[in-house]
């Protein structure tokens, strides 16, 4: 079978297009990084759909938690707390079975105890609470200056926030706020390592991956495709993050700005 | 466990649950915790280690092994770490079964790879086929130990390298000045002095360290995410070996509690230990004071 025809059969298959069954014997390695890069079309959409819909909440929580107002910065200061503060694999276990308890008396939950819908929120607010904090550290540290400067044009609420203070928490949060979309990416393997099943054996990369090690008993070459792919996803996001940053900062002097630096440790 | 669980009429009482939560299953359960926390006082040092050993090889001046050193650090960014997992679980046991095979076995001619199989003589087996059950356990703990070392160790050597940087080079200069050679300014000036710089970073690490432990899961360790499956599930759903339902989102509930009491205890002694190193040194008094306006 030609590599052109394993692509066909295998490219889609993570999300139920082509071939029914997967490989049994006589993996090729064609078949090896056709089936994991199928699994990457999961990854991606967990990482893209949990960070845009992760975004809005964040702010909004980063906003609750600087508020001077109690009602607001409690509860924002607890969600923050309790999603940084577990492991997001017991998350995704906890989130599972409540929602299959929640199935059996309303039916309606049927969609949730699926990965596509229920592990989402799981990342939606895990990645919400991890950048709100980023948020909540940038906006502590808006220069003072600027807020003043805002004061003395007349500026005040929604205006002032909108055109100074989202703008420069955002300018100086990005390079943390790459990080975090890095290692959501790497987060979203996890989902199917939890107790979300897939279904129809349409799994993430990491899934496909460990299907082949189990099967062949040899890690030496399924894993180095997966990190392969991984690679090209974090210099992928880098960039394109990098291009927005430098939007963000394109009226400052070049000297000033913001350098990205990448630091890891925030995996969860 | 209490006298009174014999009585059939304990059953439905609260007290019921007192006699549940004490069953020999629980006693596995609760054990399971101090196998986490064991990982987690084993698995601190030796990964310390890893990275400080790291961190010295990237700073090396023998350009094969600082570049070793730098590979070591960049490879964790860029791919997920249950991937590393995974791998090593697998790779480590095949890499001591091939050098026991090697050792062992030398008369032996067949590939150790055929098809889809791995195949060392007997003898190199790890643990023996005969060995009793804990042995086995034993070695499943320790290669998963291992395995957090190194994907933590290359944590920690990005984290020491930094600190090792943040170091202002006059002191470095000046050692030199008094005469010292690489290796006394390495461990006299440098060494001593890149702690408080390293200790957030080092502090962050160890919060994600508590976070990867319910990982051991998957490295086959009969670990707590392991009982809390077992005994909040039903086995069938018709008869069950426990007499109750779906239990296990309560049992992840109290994971998830026992996991936020330990990232809390954790902040507050990391705090502390923060306050004390930074006491007297005379870099970070400024520190200190930057710390309590910012947090």
């Amino acid at each position: 079978m030609s590599c052109i025809q394993t692509i066909q059969d295998y490219g889609l298959r993570s999300v139920g297009i082509g071939e029914r069954l997967l490989p049994k014997n006589d993996f090729t390695l064609c078949e090896q990084f056709t089936l994991i890069g199928s699994g990457m079309i999961w990854n991606i959409y967990f990482g893209i759909m949990a960070l845009a819909t992760g975004f809005l909440l964040a702010t909004a929580l980063a906003v609750g938690k600087a508020s001077s107002n109690k009602w607001f910065r409690k509860p924002s200061e607890w969600f923050i707390f309790l999603f940084r503060g577990s492991p997001l694999f017991i998350q995704f276990f906890f989130a599972y079975f409540f929602f299959l308890s929640l199935k059996k008396s309303y039916p309606m939950f049927d969609a949730f105890t699926s990965a596509w819908l229920g592990a989402l929120i799981v990342l939606f607010l895990n990645t919400a609470a991890y950048s709100g904090e980023i948020f909540y550290g940038a906006l502590r540290s808006i220069p003072k200056g600027d807020i003043e400067a805002a004061d003395a044009y007349g500026m005040s609420g929604w205006a002032r926030f909108r055109r100074i203070v989202w703008p420069t928490m955002l300018r100086l949060a990005w390079p943390a706020y790459t990080n975090e979309a890095i290692f959501l990416f790497h987060a979203t393997t996890l989902v199917f390592f939890s107790a979300f099943p897939a279904w129809q054996q349409r799994g993430d990369a990491l899934y496909y991956a460990s299907y082949f090690a189990d099967k062949t008993f040899n890690p030496f070459v399924p894993y180095p495709i997966l990190a392969f792919y991984f690679i090209l996803l974090t210099l992928a996001i880098v960039s394109g993050f990098g291009l927005i940053n430098k939007r963000l900062n394109r009226h400052l002097p070049v000297a000033r700005q913001t350098k990205m630096r990448f630091r890891l440790n925030l995996a969860r | 466990m209490f006298s009174y669980c014999a009585d059939p009429d304990t059953l439905g009482t609260f007290r019921w649950f007192s006699c549940y939560l004490t069953n020999g299953v629980h006693w596995s359960f609760y054990l399971s915790f101090i196998k986490v926390l064991a990982l987690l006082a084993v698995t601190a040092p030796v990964a310390l280690s890893f990275g400080f050993a790291g961190a010295m090889a990237a700073r090396s001046h023998f350009p094969p092994l600082s570049w070793l050193g730098k590979a070591y650090i960049a490879i964790v960014r860029g791919v997920p770490d249950i991937a590393f997992f995974l791998f090593f679980v697998i790779a480590l046991d095949q890499g001591f079964e091939w050098i026991r095979h090697k050792v062992l076995c030398r008369d032996w001619t067949d590939p150790i790879r055929q098809g889809n199989d791995f195949l060392v003589c007997q003898a190199a087996k790890l643990p023996l086929g005969t060995a009793p059950e804990w042995v086995h356990e034993t070695y499943g703990f320790f290669l998963a130990v291992i395995t957090f070392s190194i994907v933590f160790g290359a944590f920690a050597a990005n984290v020491l390298f930094g600190g090792m940087r943040a170091v202002p080079h006059a002191q470095l200069e000046t050692a030199e000045a008094y005469g010292m050679n690489r290796r006394q300014t390495f461990w006299k000036i440098l060494v001593p002095q890149m702690w408080v710089y390293a200790l957030p970073g080092l502090s962050n690490l160890w919060m994600v360290l508590i976070k990867a432990t319910p990982l051991l899961f998957l490295l086959g360790v009969e670990d707590i995410v392991y009982w809390a499956r077992e005994l909040g599930g039903t086995k069938t759903s018709k008869f069950t070996q426990y007499p109750h339902g779906d239990w296990r989102m309560w049992y992840f509930l109290f994971l998830l509690i026992f996991y936020l009491g330990m990232t809390r205890i954790s902040e507050l002694g990391l705090e502390r230990l923060m306050r004390r190193l930074s006491h007297g040194q005379a870099t970070s008094g400024g520190e200190l004071l930057r710390k309590e306006t910012t947090a």
